[in-house]
């Protein structure tokens, strides 16, 4: 059977991508930031997992204002790096699992959740990010992709509530996957960051360090956070949060810390990583 | 656990949603005013459309059903007033990245500072919450 073995939560943000096209990585400006990813490179490289079910949002992408879903699945056999404006990175193809990724959609229809399915999809900055984070610059991923794409843009973006139970029903579906493959769970965007209006360049250090605590152990605190808290104390765009809970929720009652990051600024955001495993 | 119950009160969730200090919650009225502004800039996600437009901005801006004000805020490059009309951040970046601008370059002309000073701000720990977090309230 399929099992959800880690979760893993990180910042996405453009500028990371940048780095890692340009071989920047370790300049003082970008070093402090990869450092802290060095931890996680190692270990996944060890983990050798199958599938990373990818949770991200879009950027005015793949999805514009015609269609906008809350939550999206997907289904493809393989996804294109999209071109955000200025050509698309020269990163490899993502490849899809798109037998666990109908068997989640389907999974989660009938537990009450109302996917929308996407066949065809270039996928951007969001989801190749935390893949270069995650894996440097391979020639081709070691890992097949499940996108889940959230809305957080068009108000109102699901509740934290709500994200965190749509984890817990991807579990379930995971669980009942009948392939032996080793998956992990992302949860991307974030921390604080606003990029826009008067108030842009907001950064709460404090808030977003709190919440990486309440990723951690039994605590299901994170799941009731209202969306007026995250625009309040983490910028417009700290609400790419409620990402995490998904990742968080899949991970089951209980979780134990297996490495945590955070460092300020880059370019207007706060970045944070956590590695997270479920506990008995 | 003691979970706080999910916001039933749409228009109470709405008005929350306009008390923060210098911010456009991209709410669906939003989302409905500035429809036109964000596909406009969608478009040039398209090589030939950003040459169109660079060519000649006030012929590509006529091709759209937007008013003159927004064209006027779009050829100013005013952010905030195109935030007022309904622009998001996210569909005005398509412009950021047409100007050959980076995201924080763009994002510091909505703020009143010149971007070395906005960057100056970022590397020092950021904008504080304090103080930005409520107009009503004032924390």
């Amino acid at each position: 059977m399929a099992r959800l073995t880690a979760g893993v939560g990180s910042s996405h943000v453009p500028l990371l991508g940048v780095a890692v096209d340009q071989g920047k990585t370790r300049d003082d400006y970008f070093g402090p930031i990869f450092a802290g990813y060095d931890w996680t490179r190692d270990w996944e490289a060890r983990e050798k997992p199958d599938v990373i079910i990818l949770v991200y949002n879009d950027h005015a992408s793949a999805f514009d204002m015609t269609i906008v879903p809350t939550f999206a699945i997907g289904c493809a056999e393989r996804y294109k790096p999209a071109d955000e404006g200025w050509g698309p990175r020269a990163v490899p193809d993502v490849i899809g699992h798109a037998d666990l990724a109908w068997h989640i959609a389907q999974s989660l229809i009938l537990d009450d959740f109302d996917m929308t399915i996407i066949n065809q999809m270039d996928v951007d900055h969001g989801l190749t990010v935390p893949l270069s984070m995650m894996f440097g610059t391979p020639d081709a991923w070691p890992v097949k992709v499940v996108p889940l794409a959230v809305n957080v843009v068009t108000y109102p973006v699901p509740s934290g509530n709500r994200c965190w139970a749509l984890g817990e029903a991807i579990a379930r579906a995971v669980d009942s996957f009948p392939e032996d493959l080793n998956v992990q769970i992302w949860g991307t965007g974030g921390m604080s960051h606003q990029l826009q209006g008067p108030r842009a360049g907001l950064l709460n250090r404090e808030w977003d360090n709190a919440f990486l605590d309440q990723l951690i152990g039994e605590t299901d605190a994170a799941r009731w956070i209202p969306h007026i808290e995250y625009l309040r104390e983490t910028g417009s765009e700290g609400i790419e949060m409620v990402m995490w809970l998904i990742m968080r929720g899949a991970l089951g009652r209980k979780t134990r810390l297996l490495h945590r990051h955070y460092h300020i600024p880059c370019s207007n955001t706060a970045i944070g990583h956590i590695v997270l495993e479920p506990a008995a | 656990m003691n979970p706080i119950p999910p916001t039933r009160d749409i228009h109470a969730y709405l008005a929350e949603l306009e008390d923060i200090p210098g911010t456009r919650v991209y709410t669906a009225a939003r989302a409905r005013r500035g429809y036109h502004i964000n596909q406009f800039a969608m478009s040039l996600m398209k090589a030939d459309n950003r040459d169109r437009f660079r060519a000649d901005e006030a012929a590509y801006l006529n091709e759209w059903p937007i008013s003159d004000e927004a064209k006027a805020a779009l050829r100013a490059r005013d952010y905030n007033r195109l935030l007022d009309l309904g622009g998001n951040v996210y569909f005005l970046s398509k412009l950021f990245s047409t100007d050959g601008l980076s995201f924080a370059e763009a994002v510091s002309t909505m703020t009143g500072m010149t971007f070395p000073e906005y960057r100056d701000m970022m590397l020092a720990g950021g904008r504080s919450p304090i103080g930005n977090r409520s107009i009503k309230g004032g924390y």
